[in-house]
């Protein structure tokens, strides 16, 4: 059972207070959009070996949707980041190159 | 023969008799036993029978690793299976059962599968996919009852346990698991350090194997004495907890440990306790586990693990036997040979398959004069139910038996193949093993793989015997050190290293491997040398698989079922991988160990559960008229996590009869429902009609305050997913109300669009679903019910339908919606929902005159299937599109964008042959039709093509027949088409393609 921390309310709590969300920073693709991008936009998921950008909420505790870069093999958390923020912090990429990670 | 000594026993208090039933007969023990020291001091060798030879089994063991001895105890609701007799602790009024036999321990009748196995190895490794398989239909009726009957293990009580449960949550710094001699001493370290420390240890007592060796001493005192000593130093320590009979079952992502306490039958709490603890650091100080010999006949009764034999005599005063052979690679077992010498038992011989015994401890046992045979093994155990006599044999260079055979009188033989380091937690959660040759073990390799936290440090440290070290003063220093690591790691200074403990103990060494004992005759091949004993896995089997093919080690165990027992391969596993290892002549590291996963010992079910039982298994939603519904003959149906009434049965009537008496009563007069389920979503802010105008499929930006309009909401796929009455509260404020079902599902989706996509918009939802109460007052005569209760202007020019109003009604705060799902003259009424059950009694009291009566579920179904309209869940299944069901004008075509439309595009949603909604009037009307019935082109056909399925069906009691809502191919344009749906039993109904709306299709009843 993963502990992660909600970057808006603070609290580190356990994985079942939180709800995962699949995959974070997909790009939206709506209509006049080309068919191999909508497709990818519904339907292709990374599966990477090392660091993922994963979507969390905080389902039981304040309501709030952020983000999760995690590693998929240690399992380490490099970091939490709010929803809003459409690329990975600087310093979350630096702990993650610093393990080989990223 | 009493079996109980005159002396000894640590763990006993000999002052305290208690009574206990073991098979129906009463017998008695001292507090302080176990269940099998109990047994053992009443005399009782056999305990159980084996699964698939029925093989008479007694105790092999003393502690959580037993494989045999498993017992029903208690009974009725309080009976537990499958209860490890080594585990249960004697108390006053216990009753404990055998199990796995028929029609008696004794005497038992599947012991025949022994007999004809003898014959035809019809139970050998893989057994089940070989045998059995034909003629097919007898497995049914045969095989697996006659199976189930006679393999198997405690029958599982069928009364509710009356016993609680709980979880409870624990953060520490450091957890330990495990209070033998490295648990205490890792856990002083870090105590003492200042950490805060949870140490846990599944039996009763602290002092792990010091308890039962008096030829140690650490730092002057005894070793028992010093993990007295130890245990009461650490109990004055404020920042460190200690609890036994606690075992850590799994160790997880994190840090994260389950432990399962055993809270004891007579506890006034809880049953059990499940801890579900978050731990910075944790120290496995787990110990290690006595290997069994693998030698023809060694299930026999009166065969055990040599420290077990120990044990009991040590610490509970009994004797397993009266006349010892001592079986052992290793100088550990001396031990045993000297415990049974020197609590006045005989020791027959010791058997050591190696070259030369001449280590200190075996010196003391040939002082005491008894025979040590070196280079010798027991080709064969003597006895049925119990051990009669052993047949030794010299052990050649060549790994044979050479010479004749000697038999030596004995009634119990302790064996010992050397020690493995219990590595289960280590390995739950990443931790690597490596192989130890000259020990020949399986060892925690963290510059391998350790298990890490969130922060990616290793978390877990090992100490002890369970990390490999296996002489005390070696042991000692490790966990000395892994407690001040555990607490450096966490910013705390352990100051400077203390000098090490003096420890005195006899040198041991190490042990020699020998991973198969040869035998003679029919015994050479390994048939009768048992590996895993609950299973019947023996040397023969593990050979057969590996020959078979099996080669990898997961492979194999799940082809003879090594270790796949309840104790999970805690003896066998390492014996059968050498023996794999051995069969496919590749080392043992090669081979591999199988996965650990958890849980180390069998969690009881209601440890998991803890209070998720009964009421607070699935916790129902109560609407405000709940209990109303309840006094009036609600039939209850659930609805999400709601409870709603099916209909509302009076007196002698039958579901059917108040269905029909519901909805002939709103079609004809008045009606009333609790609505107050529905999702109501307020959904507030300036760019509230921007957000809904990309939530649903029409336009919400141009309703007018003060309207209502039907919406859609679709998923990015472009499925159709949940629908409501959307109302505009003012130019920055919509409720908008959704399914029953659904409404948390629509809170949560809405919420995510606005936070991960358009976080620019300025809109907050609020789920208020459960704020309002919410009556709909249904039928011709509803408007003069509703205006005999308010002031408002309640006409069709002030509130024409689709619109609402706010006010006041029966003295409380509403909201008039003029809405319809039935297609009748209807209103639906909020009110803060602790005024609901005020309005409703005020209502009904109000349409008295008027026979209003209220309806359920059911009522509401038909008379909207009898409109047409569409319910999510029955037209809808997550592949359906509002083009699907006519719903073409209730998705815009002027909106740039909205959830769904991009889909909309794709060739498959847009192709014109799609299943489309229709209603189908079966040709007898009276015939109802089959929910979820399939509409095939031609019933004759083989396999016949599927055109379509009913997905709403019902007897209408408006029309005096059957109706029913399809979804067809290309549907609307095969209206007056007869269509044929088979039905069970062969029979075919045939229906005619009509318009889906059966009631009032002009709309008249509704807008008056």
């Amino acid at each position: 059972m993963l502990q992660l921390t909600c970057p808006y309310c603070g609290v580190t709590g356990e994985e079942t207070e939180f709800a995962p969300g699949g995959e974070a920073h997909i790009e939206r693709h709506g209509p006049g959009s080309d068919d191999g991008d909508f497709e990818e936009y519904l339907f292709y998921r990374k599966n990477p070996r090392g660091l993922h950008f994963e979507r969390w909420r905080h389902a039981y505790g304040c309501g709030k949707w952020f983000h999760v870069a995690r590693d998929t093999v240690t399992l380490e958390v490099y970091g939490s980041y709010p929803a809003d923020v459409l690329t990975p912090p600087k310093e979350i990429m630096a702990k993650a190159k610093k393990r080989g990670a990223a | 023969m009493p079996h109980r000594l005159n002396d000894g026993g640590r763990l006993i208090d000999r002052s305290k008799p208690v009574s206990y039933q073991f098979n129906g007969k009463r017998m008695t023990g001292f507090a302080g036993d176990t269940l099998a020291s109990a047994l053992i001091g009443g005399g009782q060798a056999l305990m159980g029978r084996s699964f698939k030879y029925h093989r008479p089994r007694g105790l092999v063991a003393a502690g959580v690793e037993e494989p045999n001895a498993l017992m029903t105890t208690g009974t009725g609701a309080k009976a537990e299976p499958n209860q490890r007799a080594t585990m249960v602790e004697l108390r006053e009024g216990l009753t404990a059962k055998t199990q796995n036999h028929w029609p008696s321990l004794d005497w038992d009748i599947g012991a025949v599968n022994a007999a004809v196995a003898s014959v035809a190895p019809v139970f050998s490794a893989g057994f089940y996919y070989k045998t059995f398989l034909f003629p097919r239909i007898a497995w049914k009726h045969v095989y697996e009852p006659v199976i189930r009957q006679s393999a198997g293990l405690g029958p599982a009580p069928t009364e509710q346990d009356p016993d609680s449960y709980e979880h409870y949550y624990h953060y520490t710094d450091v957890l330990v698991v495990g209070g033998g001699m490295a648990g205490l001493a890792a856990a002083k370290a870090a105590g003492a350090a200042g950490a805060k420390v949870l140490l846990v240890e599944q039996t009763g007592h602290l002092g792990g194997r010091l308890l039962a060796e008096n030829d140690t001493q650490i730092d002057g005192a005894e070793g028992a004495d010093w993990a007295a000593a130890t245990a009461e130093a650490l109990g004055a320590m404020e920042n460190v907890a200690i609890r036994t009979r606690t075992q850590a079952a799994g160790l997880y992502d994190h840090g994260y440990a389950l432990l399962d306490e055993d809270c004891g039958e007579d506890a006034s709490g809880p049953r059990r306790r499940l801890w579900r603890v978050r731990a910075k650091r944790i120290i496995v100080a787990a110990g290690a586990i006595e290997r069994p010999l693998a030698f023809a006949n060694n299930d026999v009764p009166g065969v055990m693990l040599a420290s077990a034999v120990r044990d009991y005599i040590r610490l509970w005063g009994v004797a397993p036997g009266r006349e010892l052979a001592v079986f052992a690679n290793n100088d550990d077992a001396y031990r045993t040979a000297i415990a049974a010498f020197e609590a006045g038992l005989k020791v027959a011989a010791v058997i050591d398959p190696r070259a030369q015994a001449t280590g200190p401890l075996a010196e003391t046992v040939r002082g005491f004069g008894v025979p040590i045979r070196t280079s010798s093994v027991i080709a064969k155990v003597k006895g049925g139910k119990a051990v009669e006599a052993v047949m030794v044999g010299t052990k050649t260079p060549e790994g044979r038996v050479g010479g004749a055979l000697e038999k030596i009188k004995c009634d119990c033989v302790a064996m010992s193949g050397g020690w493995s380091p219990v590595v289960h937690l280590w390995s739950h959660c990443g931790g690597k093993l490596r192989w130890d040759e000259e020990q020949s073990m399986f060892r925690p390799a963290p510059e391998r793989a350790a298990p890490t936290g969130d922060d990616g440090e290793a978390n877990t440290l090992v100490a002890g015997t369970a990390n490999g070290f296996m002489s005390t003063a070696e042991a000692l220093a490790d966990a000395v050190e892994a407690g001040r690591e555990a607490a450096k790691a966490l910013g705390l200074k352990p100051g400077r290293k203390p000098a090490a403990a003096r420890v005195a103990e006899p040198e041991t060494g190490v042990a020699t491997p020998m991973w198969f004992a040869p035998s003679v005759g029919k015994y050479a091949h390994g048939t009768k040398h048992f590996l895993d004993y609950q299973n019947d896995v023996t040397a023969a089997d593990v050979e057969l698989a590996a020959r078979e093919g099996y080669e990898s080690v997961e492979h194999a165990k799940r082809y003879t079922t090594l270790g796949m027992a309840t104790d999970q391969g805690k003896l066998s596993n390492i014996n059968g991988l050498a023996i794999l290892a051995n069969s496919l002549n590749a080392p043992i590291p090669e081979v591999g160990t199988t996965t650990f996963r958890p849980p180390y010992t069998p969690l009881p079910i209601g440890s998991i559960v803890g209070r998720d039982a009964g009421e607070l298994f699935k916790p129902i939603r109560k609407s405000p008229m709940h209990d109303w519904h309840d006094a009036n003959g609600a039939d209850w149906e659930p609805v999400g996590d709601w409870r709603r009434p099916f209909c509302y049965r009076r007196g002698e009537e039958d579901r059917h009869a108040a269905v029909t008496r519901e909805v002939l009563a709103a079609r004809g007069s008045a009606g009333m429902l609790d609505a107050s389920t529905l999702g109501k979503m307020i959904v507030k802010g300036p760019d509230a009609a921007r957000f809904l105008d990309m939530m649903y499929t029409n336009m919400m930006s141009s309703l007018k305050v003060g309207r209502c309009r039907y919406g859609l909401m679709c998923t990015e796929n472009g499925f159709l997913f949940d629908d409501g009455v959307v109302a505009r509260i003012a130019e920055d404020e919509f409720l908008c109300h959704t399914t029953s079902g659904g409404a948390d599902r629509v809170h949560a989706w809405m919420e995510e669009w606005l936070q991960t996509e358009w976080f620019d918009m300025k809109v907050y939802v609020a789920n208020a679903t459960e704020q309002f109460a919410q009556i709909a007052v249904v039928g011709p005569k509803s408007r003069e019910i509703i205006a005999s209760l308010t002031d408002m202007d309640v006409s069709t020019e002030a509130l024409p339908f689709m619109a609402f109003a706010d006010g006041e009604m029966a003295g409380v705060p509403v909201r008039i919606y003029r809405i319809s799902f039935s297609g009748e003259l209807s209103y639906e009424i909020a009110t803060p929902a602790h005024h609901g059950q005020h309005l409703w009694d005020a209502i009904r009291e109000a349409g008295k005159g008027a026979n209003i009566t209220p309806y359920g579920t059911e009522a509401l179904h038909i008379m909207r299937a009898e409109k047409g309209f569409i319910m999510i869940g029955d037209e809808t299944d997550g592949t359906t599109i509002p083009q699907d069901l006519n719903l073409n004008w209730a998705v815009s075509k002027k909106k740039a964008d909205f959830i769904g439309k991009r889909a909309m595009e794709r060739s498959h949603l847009a192709d014109p042959n799609r299943e489309k909604l229709v209603g189908l009037a079966t040709d007898d009307p009276k015939k109802v039709l089959p929910d979820g019935a399939y509409a095939v082109a031609d019933p004759t056909a083989s396999p016949p093509v599927v055109i379509g399925r009913v997905t709403s069906t019902y007897f209408s009691p408006t029309l005096d027949k059957s109706i029913a809502m399809a979804l067809i191919v290309n549907g609307p344009d095969r209206m007056g088409e007869t269509i044929a749906i088979p039905v069970e039993g062969g029979d075919v109904i045939r229906a005619k393609i009509v318009d889906p709306v059966f009631y009032d299709p002009e709309g008249e009843k509704q807008n008056v």
